[in-house]
């Protein structure tokens, strides 16, 4: 079989046992790229065959004298563009970013690199991680390996098409709003959300810095547990990660039932606005997860419809200001022939952004103004209070979750991209557990008629990605899914 | 009409930690441009801050000193507002809840003592500077004071003259500097004021509309600009007009306020929390401990400064305005217990160097215990008082010990009486016409004796010696 159709933990075999080379891991994604990638456009920047090659080669060399290899060593990784790779070109998707050339590694990266991975490159995304679709990245859309005319979802729709294409053997993402999560489902991979703590930020580009979380996607479960376990932990860096114990993730993935779960299945992920085939699928896989010992429980989570518009307000508040450092003064792009300070400013914020951003930082400006704070913010953090109660209680009734990822299979590029409501809506499901901070992985469940993903979700308690990652091991080794792989005719 | 001005003061004080407030870079002052910065005080995307402890620590233990009501879950927020030296577009600072809610603060005018009300206390980051080209073809950044930490001290608006602005100011700077939070530099900003003044017609009590004073940077041009800006007031209702809510740029030079921006330019900053920063949780057990940690504010130590050493209210002042002369006069005191004695010194000759020398009284060159040897050789009659007094200069200037200086310039004071009768012997050979008129009962002329005596010893003899031993020689 070809290397670049390999899993993480199959490809981590072949190099552990010496069946292949760094070098050969390297040509052989770099080939599969070069053949793959004019189709799909996951990727930003490719880092060069040269840096590749003398890294592969460092690997191998050294690796007689280290004797013990590390999960991820040699491992060829796609690292979402809104993440920071020391002197590797980070644009966030953004016409801002451009030529930003990060001074500084993020704490993930430096976990990472700690293993001797190969860093394929940067993947595309929404500019600034704002939106469902990756058509909002000033370097243009993604397309779904599946389907070339769909979206492959956003705002990790570059990482989950590397994924899907096998430009890479695994990548990651970050999830403020189903980021992670819904371009898995669109891609037919696995992504996983961690409780809101779990990963350090640092070094991720803020979008919303109260929901923004960096995880694992994937091409099974067992990969993702792997991935989560380099980059988990404290950080003194950033003040919101934890500092619990860390399990190891992959112990998660051993047994294949789900005796003594109980499984919620919350009656507002099913109500108008689903789409017939998704739904079909979706009970599917309930009644499998019943079949592998899961108890299953009807729950309602009451809060659920107030979800998207308390969203909207607390994210755009907080990418409002968290957008504001891109004023042309220090780094970045800056409009040319400005006259005095207001007019660069309002030049370079005007030209630097895409038109979805600029909508979001108006909506986010609006909701924190004086005499609208209360009623839009601060009403927000109040339902946002609400929808936590609502999984607190069911929590204390059922072990695990179980929804729908995205109402619809992926849509057509273009479908939405002058409905931003529309487009907003294609992230119902994944939105309240963003709220929450609760861990949620998207794992395939079968195929529409049309041939594209469906994905199934799974959310567990704050900080039990060890239940959520057992539940979804056991669901895959269920079933056939993980099996199907999308034909790229090139 | 008589007016009377009603005037609330907001002071930021550049709290004395060694790191910036969310990273790690260093604050000290004048080093070239953007040489201590990082990823996070630059703003860089991706970048989080981290609060530092030892600034939460000296906030608590300033608001403790001024009797604040410490907020137990208190918050950091963002002030959101574009100027080129505030890096993230944002200023971390807090809102609602800040770190020191109400408290007071005991100040003294004219004799008499009065409380000015702390409304609250909060910390915050400071900006950057923007640096302006002199040819006008370029303006600059330099982020190396971005971060820097500030704790913002607002009163109540309770007080009612520019003295009493002063008064105020001088207490919270010295309180800031006995806890060693702040270095009180004013000239350097490490110290700002911004007093809001409004004035009304003596008896009313509503309010009049309050004018903000910025770019006051001595206790001098608070005054000034405060009586200025008060007269401004009273000529505008004066002459029927109305005072505008607007800030005010103090001008030195010109000796006027002149108006910076309007209510109408004021900004919305749109504050909110900071989902960066999780509230900080005031530990009740942490803060008694650090409340052990708080020194002998000015006020109590002025009490006992005059109790247990008998100073004089002026004396004792000038001892406790500033922690380090205090300090210096209780170490002097330790080795030399004589408190009358060792004040004269410390607040004459020692201080008179310090100004000289624009000197802290930690870093005097004259350690108190070289000050106690001095005193010691006075004490003992081994060298003579004004001679140590014309000593203390060189003893200030050389460091050299009392000893060696004293030796070195032959200021041994003679009370031998063997050598002391033979210079006594040769004088009243030389003055017989004034030995007569003593002798004839005019006393007055033995002063003009000693005088003659000391002279001839080079001023080395010991006068109260001479004095004994010529009355001696004279009757019999």
């Amino acid at each position: 079989m070809a290397l670049f159709k390999l899993t993480l933990k199959e490809l981590q075999e072949k190099f552990t046992c010496g069946e292949v080379t760094a070098a050969e891991i390297v040509r052989a994604y770099l080939l599969r790229i070069s053949h793959v990638e004019p189709k799909i456009k996951a990727y930003i920047t490719v880092n060069p065959k040269e840096a590749l090659l003398e890294r592969a080669h460092a690997i191998d060399d050294g690796l007689k004298a280290w004797r013990k290899t590390e999960p991820l060593m040699a491992m060829p990784l796609a690292i979402k563009d809104n993440i920071c790779t020391e002197g590797l070109r980070t644009t966030c998707g953004s016409r801002m970013l451009e030529q930003f050339i990060p001074p500084y590694d993020a704490t993930v990266m430096k976990r990472l690199n700690a293993q001797q991975p190969l860093i394929l490159g940067k993947t595309n995304l929404d500019e600034f991680a704002m939106g469902s679709s990756t058509e909002h990245s000033a370097f243009g859309p993604s397309r779904n390996p599946w389907n070339q005319k769909h979206i492959p979802g956003g705002s990790s729709g570059g990482s989950a098409a590397a994924v899907a294409a096998d430009e890479c053997v695994a990548a990651l993402g970050s999830d403020t709003g189903g980021s992670i999560r819904q371009p898995a489902a669109c891609c037919g991979v696995v992504g996983l959300k961690p409780t809101y703590g779990r990963v350090s930020r640092y070094g991720l580009v803020a979008f919303a810095s109260s929901l923004d979380q960096i995880g694992p996607i994937t091409k099974t479960v067992t990969d993702a547990a792997i991935m989560l376990n380099a980059i988990v932990g404290h950080d003194p860096l950033d003040s919101t990660s934890t500092n619990r114990d860390v399990p190891d993730f992959t112990k998660s993935t051993k047994k294949k039932d789900i005796k003594k779960l109980i499984v919620g299945v919350p009656r507002e992920y099913f109500a108008e606005g689903l789409d017939p085939e998704v739904e079909e699928k979706v009970q599917d896989a309930i009644q499998v997860l019943e079949g592998i010992g899961g108890k299953i429980q009807e729950v309602t989570l009451p809060s659920t419809a107030r979800a998207i518009a308390t969203y909207y307000l607390i994210a755009t508040a907080e990418a409002s200001s968290n957008l504001a450092r891109y004023d042309g003064v220090k780094f970045g792009f800056r409009a040319k022939e400005s006259q005095e300070l207001a007019e660069m400013y309002h030049r370079t914020r005007s030209q630097g952004f895409g038109p979805e951003v600029k909508r979001r930082i108006m909506l986010g400006t609006y909701a924190l103004s004086a005499g609208y704070y209360e009623a839009f913010y601060g009403k927000a953090q109040m339902v946002r209070t609400m929808i936590q109660r609502d999984f607190d209680a069911v929590f204390q009734d059922v072990d695990l979750l179980v929804s729908p990822v995205m109402p619809t299979p992926a849509f057509q590029l273009g479908e939405r991209l002058e409905d931003p409501l529309q487009m907003y809506l294609s992230d119902i499901y994944t939105i309240p557990a963003s709220l929450a901070g609760l861990p949620a992985i998207s794992i395939p469940c079968g195929l529409s008629s049309k041939g594209l993903p469906i994905g199934l979700q799974l959310m567990g308690r704050p900080f039990e990605e060890t239940i959520v990652l057992r539940a979804a091991y056991a669901y895959e080794q269920a079933t056939d899914w993980r099996r199907k792989r999308p034909v790229i005719r090139s | 009409m008589a007016y009377e001005p009603v005037i609330g003061v907001e002071v930021h004080a550049q709290l004395r930690t060694q790191t910036k407030l969310f990273c790690g870079c260093a604050t000290s002052f004048g080093l070239p441009p953007n040489t201590q910065v990082c990823p996070v005080c630059l703003g860089l995307p991706g970048s989080l801050p981290v609060l530092n402890q030892r600034a939460v620590e000296m906030a608590v233990r300033t608001g403790l000193a001024l009797n604040c009501d410490m907020t137990p879950a208190n918050q950091f927020a963002r002030k959101n507002y574009f100027y080129p030296d505030l890096p993230k577009g944002y200023q971390i600072s807090q809102y609602d809840l800040p770190i020191c809610g109400p408290g007071w603060l005991e100040i003294s005018v004219n004799g008499k003592t009065k409380r000015v009300r702390i409304m609250r206390a909060h910390l915050e980051e400071d900006a950057g500077k923007n640096v302006h080209d002199e040819g006008g073809d370029g303006s600059h950044v330099d982020l190396n004071r971005a971060g820097t930490p500030l704790l913002e001290i607002v009163t109540e608006p309770d007080l009612f003259s520019s003295e009493e602005v002063d008064a105020y100011l001088k207490t919270l700077r010295d309180l800031l500097v006995y806890l060693d939070v702040c270095d009180g530099n004013m000239e350097q900003g490490s110290f700002r004021c911004e007093p809001n003044v409004s004035i009304r017609p003596q008896g009313q009590e509503k309010l009049g509309t309050k004018v903000e004073l910025k770019n006051i940077n001595s206790f001098r041009y608070a005054k000034d600009a405060l009586d200025y800006e008060i007269n401004r007031q009273a000529e505008v209702l004066s002459d029927g007009g109305m005072v505008q809510q607007e800030t005010r740029l103090w001008d030195v030079h010109k000796g006027q306020t002149a108006v910076m921006r309007s209510k109408e330019g004021a900004h919305d900053y749109r504050y909110f929390p900071d989902p960066d920063l999780l509230p900080v949780i005031i530990d009740p057990e942490w803060m008694e401990g650090l409340r052990g940690t708080i020194p002998e504010l000015p006020a109590a130590r002025l009490r006992r400064f005059k109790q247990a050493y008998q100073l004089t209210e002026y004396d004792a002042t000038i001892l406790t305005n500033s922690k380090g002369l205090a300090d210096y006069f209780e170490a002097c005191v330790k080795e030399f217990p004589h408190p009358k004695t060792v004040s004269n010194w410390v607040t004459g000759e020692l201080l008179r160097e310090l100004n000289l020398s624009s000197t802290e009284p930690e870093s005097s060159p004259v350690s108190p215990e070289r000050l106690c040897e001095l005193l010691q050789l006075v004490d003992s009659g081994t060298v003579s008082l004004k001679a140590a007094r014309e000593l203390f200069p060189e003893l200030y200037t050389t460091g050299k010990t009392p000893a060696q200086l004293v030796e070195e310039k032959g200021l041994l004071q003679v009370s031998d009486e063997g050598s002391l009768t033979v210079l006594i012997k040769e004088v009243l050979v030389q003055f017989p016409s004034q030995v007569e008129q003593f002798r004839g009962g005019k006393e007055a002329v033995l002063g003009f004796l000693v005088g003659q005596v000391m002279k001839a010893s080079k001023g080395t003899a010991n006068p109260g010696k001479v004095n004994e031993l010529l009355k001696r020689s004279l009757s019999s």
